[in-house]
C-alpha cells in the first residue's frame, strides 16, 4: 500500500512538472519526457508487472489530458514498462550505464511509435527531419534530467524496499 | 515456523498485459469511432490535477512578477519618457481615426450595413499546462463545462485565433492550437475572400515559426505577402472573420490554378498566458 501511494505521488509530480514547469523551461521548443523515465526506471528496478502498471497509468494520464484518442499513450507506455522489466536481472544499482541506455532506448521507442502512428499515418514522411529536430533533442534533454531523476527514484525505491523487508521480517 | 497467509492466486503478468492491451485497443476504437473521450475519467482527473496545475502556475506567475519588479528604476524612467512621446503621437493618430470612424459609421448607416463582426460573448481563461510531449500543440485552460464552455468553441488570444476546444472536463478544457500538426482550418483572404485551407505543421513551425496554407484559388499576383488570412464563412466549426495570421510567403502551385505558402500566426504561442473563449458556436444546419 505504501508503495502504491508513493508511486502514485511520483507519477503525479512528474506529470505536473512535465506539463507545467518543463514546458516553461523548454530548450529549442523541446521538453523532457519524465513519465517515460519513471516508467522505464521502475520497469528495470522492479520487474515487468510494476513497469507495466506504472506505464499504463502514466500513459492514461497523458491520454486524458493531451491525447486525441483514449488509450494510445497508455498502450505505448505500458509496453515500454513491460519490456524494461526483462532487464531486471541485469540491473545493479551502482551501475549507471544500463539505466541510461535503457531510458534512452525507451524514450526513442516512445517517440518513434508516436511518429509512426500519429504522424506517418497522416502522410508526414520526413522521418529524418523529425528524428533530428524532435526525437534527438528530446533524448538529450531527457538524459540530462535522467541523471538527477534516476538517482531520486533509485533512493526512493531502496527506501521502500528496506521498509518492506523490515515489515515482512516482523511477521516471521 | 509456518506463516499464515491468504491463498494467493496471482495471474501471470503475461495475461494481465494481454487484458490491458485489449482494454486499450477497445478504448482506442470506441473513442475514435464514437468521437467521445474521457467522460467520468475527465471528471475525476480534472478534480485531482487541475487545482495542482493551477497552483504551480500561480507560483510561476508570482516568480515572474517578482523578477519583473526587479527591473531597475532607471530603465522604467527611460521607458516612461519614451511612452510619453508615444502617447503624444498616438493621440494625434487617434483623433484622425476618430474622425474617420465617425465618417465610417455614417456611411454604414447609410448602407444599412450591420457591423461586420458581431461582438460575441467571451469568457477569459488562463492557460494552465501544455502538452507534455513534443509532437502536438495542445494546451489546457482553467475553465470547463461549469463555466459554459463546450466542445468546438473558438479560442482567441489577443486579436487572433488561438485554437479550438476539442474536449471539456468540469473544470478544464483542452484546446488544440492553430499551429498543431493536426489542425485544419478553412480560411479566406481578407481583401478578396478567396478560400484556402490553413493547416498547422510541426516542421515549418519549428524552422521558421510559420504554418502552411494551400489551395488558394486566385488569379496571378492578386494576393501578396502581408495579406491577412481570416477564418472563412464556410467553415463548419470556426466563426467567420477571425484573424488567423499574415501571409509570409506565397507561391504558385505547379497546376497554375491555386497558390500555397506559409503564414505567420497572429498569436504568439510561446508566451500564451490568457485566452478568450467565444461562448458561441457556429450554427451549422445538419
Amino acid at each position: 500500500m505504501r508503495r502504491k501511494i508513493t508511486v502514485f505521488l511520483i507519477i503525479v509530480i512528474c506529470f505536473l512538472l512535465q506539463s507545467t514547469l518543463f514546458q516553461a523551461w523548454s530548450l529549442a521548443s523541446v521538453s523532457p519526457n519524465l513519465l517515460v523515465v519513471v516508467t522505464s526506471a521502475f520497469g528495470f528496478m522492479r520487474g515487468r508487472k510494476e513497469g507495466m502498471w506504472i506505464g499504463f497509468f502514466s500513459g492514461l494520464l497523458l491520454d486524458i489530458f493531451f491525447g486525441n484518442v483514449l488509450g494510445f499513450y497508455a498502450l505505448v507506455c505500458m509496453y515500454i514498462g513491460y519490456v524494461n522489466g526483462f532487464f531486471r536481472k541485469r540491473f545493479f544499482p551502482e551501475d549507471i550505464k544500463l539505466p541510461i541506455i535503457l531510458i534512452s532506448v525507451s524514450d526513442l521507442a516512445y517517440n518513434l511509435l508516436v511518429y509512426l502512428f500519429l504522424f506517418l499515418l497522416r502522410s508526414r514522411f520526413r522521418i529524418f527531419y523529425y528524428f533530428v529536430h524532435i526525437m534527438l533533442p528530446e533524448l538529450i534533454y531527457t538524459i540530462g534530467v535522467t541523471v538527477f531523476l534516476y538517482f531520486i527514484l533509485l533512493k526512493i525505491n531502496q527506501k521502500l524496499e528496506a521498509v518492506e523487508r523490515r515489515s515482512a521480517s516482523k511477521f516471521v | 515456523m509456518r506463516v499464515k497467509r491468504k491463498p494467493k492466486h496471482t495471474m501471470p503478468t503475461k495475461y494481465i498485459l494481454l487484458i490491458l492491451t485489449c482494454l486499450c485497443v477497445v478504448l482506442l476504437f470506441v473513442s475514435f469511432t464514437l468521437n467521445i473521450s474521457g467522460g467520468p475519467l475527465n471528471t475525476a482527473a480534472g478534480y485531482v490535477f487541475v487545482p495542482m496545475q493551477k497552483g504551480i502556475n500561480a507560483i510561476g506567475t508570482w516568480f515572474s512578477d517578482k523578477a519583473d519588479n526587479l527591473k531597475s528604476l532607471q530603465a522604467v524612467m527611460k521607458e516612461n519618457e519614451e511612452l510619453k512621446a508615444q502617447v503624444d503621437a498616438l493621440t494625434t493618430d487617434l483623433n484622425t481615426i476618430k474622425l474617420e470612424q465617425y465618417e465610417l459609421d455614417n456611411l454604414r448607416e447609410l448602407l444599412e450595413l450591420d457591423k461586420r463582426y458581431p461582438s460575441y460573448e467571451k469568457v477569459g481563461a488562463r492557460v494552465i499546462s501544455k502538452d507534455g510531449g513534443n509532437w502536438f500543440s495542445t494546451f489546457l485552460i482553467d475553465k470547463g463545462s461549469k463555466d459554459g464552455i463546450e466542445k468546438d468553441m473558438n479560442v482567441l488570444a489577443g486579436s487572433g485565433l488561438a485554437g479550438i476546444i476539442i474536449d471539456v472536463g468540469p473544470n478544464f478544457a483542452k484546446v488544440r492550437a492553430v499551429i498543431d500538426d493536426s489542425s485544419n482550418i478553412s480560411g479566406a483572404t481578407l481583401s478578396t475572400t478567396d478560400y484556402c485551407i490553413v493547416n498547422g505543421n510541426l516542421q515549418t513551425m519549428n524552422e521558421n515559426r510559420v504554418i502552411e496554407f494551400s489551395g488558394l484559388k486566385i488569379g496571378e499576383d492578386t494576393v501578396e505577402a502581408g495579406e491577412q488570412i481570416v477564418t472563412s464563412n464556410i467553415s463548419d466549426r470556426y466563426l467567420p472573420g477571425i484573424l488567423i495570421g499574415y501571409i509570409q510567403q506565397i507561391d504558385r502551385d505547379p497546376n497554375n490554378l491555386t497558390s500555397s505558402g506559409t503564414l505567420t500566426p497572429a498569436v504568439d504561442f510561446e508566451h500564451l498566458e490568457e485566452v478568450l473563449v467565444i461562448l458561441e458556436k457556429k450554427q451549422v444546419g445538419k
